[in-house]
Formats: structure tokens, sequence, C-alpha cells
């Protein structure tokens, strides 16, 4: 019989890993490639240039509204992938657990990694597990790593910005950033807001379908749009305006961002992208994103200038002007 | 899917309209100055002084409660986050302000047991749910967060909780307004009030100081638009030469204030002496307990050992709240002090004047 929760002795390696692995992990995760249970996964990939990420994944509480770090683990290292105008194809999965954690919970995570994997059109091909005394994790910690491939004519990089260039953002900001935020405090705010964890690889492909020539791709996650743009503004030396207005925020997130003093600009988000596209392509790539599930309120926030190097500037919501700064640690509750 | 584009338009046609106004009418130049963070941000989120004409300076002065909370007050949390068996409960901008030896994010890090709440009844379940140890409230703020706290302690002395208490360290705006005043190196010829301090003490609150001062004083609330009309009732006191309380934050503020609040508050704190960071001891600007419920003041609860309390060398915060200095005139500011390592307290909450400056403005841009 399968113990209630997980014990250090699943990650010894004797019969409880073992069976955790076969009756647990591959009945949810299995295909041709993991069933082997060989030391490494060994594949052929198509021809092209190779984009390879890692990423780890801690979120308390471990489910939230629109989502679970089971799928975070999978969407984040896809669109990481993805962000490199790659066709992600592989993944890795290593599983940190703290002893105690439920086997209901685990089946829980494994379950939401294997149906974001299939959505994202993603195999977990290798894994690795390890169960730790209790305090010297938090329930569970999870890596992705993922490797996809470039196809060719295709040159994203962050440096590649150039004055003209339009900045166009596929939907609504800081939806996952506060979800988690608001589940944390308890606030009891009856507030219509869920994570906007998703895979963004679909609409990346249809993107660069429509306009090859995509100068950057990013995903704004921790940090949130403000500081993904001040990176792309310092890494091309470009200047960059953005329009307020422009910007979507659902209604329940800004009253969130209200009541506890965050800008949205900086809060995290898990299924969004932002591209920087010549002029001529703007069109184009907008109505690929538009055409996609996960882009459906895509948009145009503003552009790349001539201005000083490295600055963010925003034109607000009546008309002034301020610069966009980077993050600097973590956006804390305010007083009030 | 339902976004704010609409609403933010009208707002923005709304505050163009005033802000036209606010150029076509001014004449002399006015400093003013707001006394709240939310102001604060608000105006450097919206970019308003990008909308203002030259003769309009906008001063902040000291409205962001962490940033007025004196250093031997930061202290004492860190000393009480150290007392074995206690929980410490704070709000969360408090947590990066350095005290003399440490801040409350560091004692975290180092295993002491820090919670951050949203409101003082966060702090009251802890208490509930931990009856073997001792939970402490860090009570920082104006009088929009102390009738919340006194509120709490007193469902906590009806529920005979006896391993709850209270730091107080609050502070009422009035008696501030009136130090301001009274220093020398203070040049301000109007008060936008804040909105939610005014929603609990009304616009009666400020009449002893408006009645000593006669100068323009006008209640504001945080939306651009809010804060333009409060400006443009100022521009035309000061052109018609008659100075003003009044109050452009009507759809949440009365004359009378929330007497319910005031009662709360008024039955668990009584005003005391207080030290504010950069004003100095300020009388009467302080909230400690009544006699009824001076058991849940954790100043007696405790007896703590405390370093003296050694402020930053070069460090230009006092200044900044008086409104005599603007951040980028402070010689750390942008270099030994950032958002990433704050040296002072205003670049340490969200609300403070520097970190606003910092994120808003540019590091180092005048």
């Amino acid at each position: 019989m399968t113990p209630e929760t997980i014990l250090l002795d699943h990650g010894a390696g004797g019969k409880l890993a073992h069976r955790l692995t076969t009756e647990v992990m591959l009945p949810i995760l299995g295909n041709p490639i993991l069933d082997g249970l060989h030391d490494g996964a060994i594949f052929d990939l198509p021809a092209g240039r190779v984009a390879f990420s890692t990423d780890t994944y801690t979120v308390t509480p471990l489910f939230f509204p629109g989502g679970s770090i089971g799928d975070l683990a999978v969407n984040g290292t896809v669109n990481d992938v993805a962000m490199c105008g790659a066709r992600p194809i592989f993944l890795s999965l290593a599983l940190v657990i703290e002893e105690g954690l439920t086997m209901a919970e685990l089946e829980r995570i494994l379950k939401d990694v294997a149906v974001a994997a299939r959505r994202a059109g993603v195999a977990v091909v290798t894994g690795d597990t390890k169960v730790v005394p209790r305090g010297a994790a938090d329930k569970i910690f999870i890596n992705t790593a993922g490797i996809g491939v470039v196809a060719e004519g295709v040159n994203i990089g962050g440096h590649r910005a150039r004055p003209g260039d339009k900045v166009l953002l596929s939907g609504s900001i800081a939806d996952h950033g506060m979800t988690i935020m608001t589940q944390r405090a308890e606030l009891g705010l009856a507030m219509e807001m869920q994570s906007d964890s998703a895979p963004l690889n679909g609409m990346v492909q249809r993107m660069l379908a429509a306009a090859p020539g995509i100068h950057v791709l990013r995903d704004p996650t921790r940090g949130g749009l403000g500081t993904a743009l001040c990176e792309i503004a310092l890494q091309s030396r470009v200047a960059i305006r953005i329009d307020e207005a422009a910007v979507p925020v659902r209604p329940a997130v800004a009253g969130a961002c209200e009541l506890l003093g965050f800008d949205p600009l900086y809060v995290a988000n898990e299924g969004k992208l932002i591209a920087l596209v010549a002029p001529e392509d703007e069109a184009a790539v907008l109505a690929a994103m538009r055409a996609d599930a996960y882009g459906e309120a895509a948009c145009t926030i503003g552009e790349v200038t001539v201005g000083s190097p490295g600055q963010v500037t925003l034109t607000t919501g009546i008309g002034g002007e301020r610069i966009v700064d980077m993050l600097a640690g973590e956006q804390l509750p305010r007083i009030c | 899917m339902a976004l704010k584009h609409v609403q933010e338009y009208r707002d923005a046609d709304i505050a163009r309209h005033l802000a036209a106004q606010i150029r076509d009418r001014s004449r002399q130049p006015v400093r003013m100055m707001e006394v709240c963070g939310t102001h604060t941000v608000s105006i450097f989120r919206s970019g308003l002084r990008s909308l203002l004409p030259e003769t309009i300076t906008l001063i902040s002065g000291p409205g962001c409660p962490v940033c007025v909370t004196d250093q031997a007050e930061i202290d004492a949390f860190v000393a009480l986050a150290r007392e074995p068996g206690v929980i410490a409960a704070t709000f969360g901008d408090l947590m990066r302000v350095p005290g003399t030896e440490s801040s409350l994010q560091r004692e975290r890090a180092a295993g002491r047991d820090v919670r951050i709440v949203y409101s003082a009844f966060d702090a009251l379940k802890l208490a509930r749910a931990h009856p073997d140890r001792q939970v402490v409230f860090f009570g920082v703020g104006f009088e929009t967060t102390a009738p919340t706290v006194a509120a709490t302690v007193m469902t906590a002395a009806e529920a005979g909780l006896e391993n709850f208490s209270v730091w107080s360290a609050h502070k009422t705006v009035p008696a501030a307004l009136d130090a301001l005043m009274g220093m020398p190196e203070v040049a301000i010829d109007a008060f936008l009030l804040p909105g939610h301090v005014s929603v609990i003490i009304g616009t009666e609150g400020y009449r002893p100081f408006f009645q000593r001062h006669r100068m323009p004083c006008v209640v504001a609330g945080f939306e651009p638009a809010d804060l333009l009309a409060a400006v443009a009732a100022i521009i035309d006191q000061v052109a018609s030469g008659t100075p003003a309380l009044a109050n452009a934050y009507p759809r949440a503020v009365v004359a009378e204030g929330n007497p319910k609040a005031l009662a709360v508050m008024n039955r668990v704190f009584a005003p005391v002496d207080a030290a504010w960071r950069g004003l100095g001891t300020i009388a009467g600007s302080g909230l400690e307990f009544t006699p009824a419920f001076d058991r849940f003041n954790a100043r007696h609860r405790f007896v703590l050992h405390l370093p003296v309390p050694v402020e930053p060398k070069g460090c230009a915060c006092g200044q900044i709240l008086t409104g005599a200095k603007r951040p980028p005139e402070c010689p750390l500011f942008g270099t030994r002090c950032t958002p990433m390592d704050p040296v002072g307290p205003c670049m340490v909450s969200s609300e403070g004047t520097c970190a606003a400056y910092y994120r808003y403005a540019g590091r180092g841009n005048p």
C-alpha cells in the first residue's frame, strides 16, 4: 500500500523510491522516452540552433486560482525557451520534496505538470526526485530545464531593439503576482483574480510565422513589465516610451494594487509576453497574437525612441511624463 | 475582458481640464506641501508635476508613517523580535528599515519569527493560534491606522487574550503641521491635507491649526484629478487672498470625520509627546495606551536592552521630511542610499519621498 505522505525513504533509492517512480510518476507523466527509466534521455533533435534554459520554482501557496507550482514549472521554462524564438520540445523535471508532503498533493502537482506539458506540446523526458527533512525545504521545489530548436532566419535578442520599433504586449498585466499576494495575505478580498500562468510557445510560433524578423521577445515575470522594458532598453542602448492608458490592467487587480500600494508595472506575470518589432511588422504580429488563445487582448503599448539609452518613460493616464525604473527588491505592502 | 481603459480616459479628461485651469489662473509662486505618502506616490506616478506651471512647487512632507518613525522605535522592534518566544507582527514596509544594529528583515533571515500582517486583527489571529507565544504588533501609522489597532486591543480585552500586545508608535497629523510651521527652515504657503487621515478626523480636526495659521488648507483625494482639484482650490484662495480650510474630497471626507472611529481610538489611546524622525519631539503628537488598556502595552511587558540610537551619517532624511531639501540634494541619494540598500527610512518605504524620487524621477535626476 502506498503511504499517504512522502517520507525520507522515498528519496533513498530503494523500494519506496522505485514504487514512487513506477506507480505514481510514470502513470501520470510517462512517454516512450521517459518510460525507459534510463539515467538520461536519448533523443534526436530537428536541425537548427538549440535553445536551452532552466528555472527553479517555489511558490506559496502551491495551488492558487489559475494554476499551481506544477503548471508554473512547465509554463515558465517553456516560455523562457520560446522567448529565444525557439520551439520547445523536451523538458527535464527535478523535484526537491520536504518530507510530509501528502501523496495527494504530489499527485495533483504531477497531474498539473502533465496537463501543462500536453497543452504546451512538450514531453518530460528525464527527471529526479530528492526528499529532504522537514524544514529543509518549503513543501516542494521544482526545477525544470527545457530544450528547443530555433528556426532558420529567426534572430531574437534583448540587444536588437531599434528606434522606431513598436512595443507590443499580449494582454493584461500583474494578474499572477496579485493573485499570489492576495492568496497569501488572506485579505478576505472576494476579488475575481486568477494567475495568467500559460504556455506562450504557440503564440510565438504564430508571431514568427507572421514576421520572422521580430527583434525582441521577453516574458515579464518577476520584476514585471517595468523591469523587463528597462532591461531591454539597457541591452539595446535605446530609450522606450510607453503609454500608461494603453497597458491593460483588470479592475480587480488594479484595486488590489491600490489597496496594498503596489505598482502593477512591477508585479509578476506568468503568461504574458512583450515583443519589439519593426513598425512595418506591427499589424501582422498583433493579428497573430490576437489569433492565439493567450493573446486575445494584445495591444501596442509604446515605441522605441532615440532618447537617452537605457531610459524608459511613461506617459501617464493624465498626460504627465515620468520615468520607469527597474524594481528594487520585492514590493512590500504599505501601511495605511 | 473588462479592462480599465474607459475610466482612465475619463479621469484623464477631467485632469487635463483642471491642469489647464490651474496654468491659466496661477499668477504668483505658491509652495504647497502634501503630508501623505499616498499623495506623494500618486503625484509621481501620474507625472502630475509635469502638468503644473512653474509657479507651483509641490513639497513632500512627513506623510509616510515609516519615514517619521524614530530610530529608537525601530531599535525596539528589532529587540522585540529577538525576545525568546515572541512572534513579531508588522506591516510589510517596516521590514527593511535599518535600525542602529539590524532590521526586521535581517532578524527574520537570522531565524526570528517576524510575520508580515495586513492589519492588527491579523496579529490578533496569530495570538489566538499560538497561545504559548507572545505576539507583539508594531503599531505605526497615523489616525488612519490607529482606530483599527484600538479596536483590535478592545477585542483582545474582551477575549481576555494575555499573549497579545502592541508597541504603539502611532502619530497624529495636526500636531505635526503645527511643528512644521514653527521650524524656521520650513517655507510653506499651503497644505494639501491627507485624504485618509481626514476621513477619520474630518476637516474640523484641522480647525485649531487653521485658526492659528490662517493659510490655505485643502483636503485632497488620491486620484490625479482629486489632487489637481485641491491644487486649483489653493490657487484660487491665494489669488483672492482668502485662505480657507476646505474639502476637495467630499465623496469620502465630512466635516466631523468618523466619530465612532475617533471614540474607539480615544478610549484606547491618549495623546503623548512623541519623537519624529527629522522633526524632533512634538508635544501631544503620539498615541499611548490609556490606563484602562495599559496591560496591552508592549513597552511595559518587555524589558529591552536597546543600543544608543545612531542615525546614519550624511543622511538628509530629516531635512527631506520637512521639505528643506529635495532628495537629489542629499549626498547619499542614489549612490550610497538606494531602495536595494537604503540608508534612511525615506528610501525604504514605497511611500517615502526618496524612494518615489528614485523610482519615478530617475536616480539623481533633478
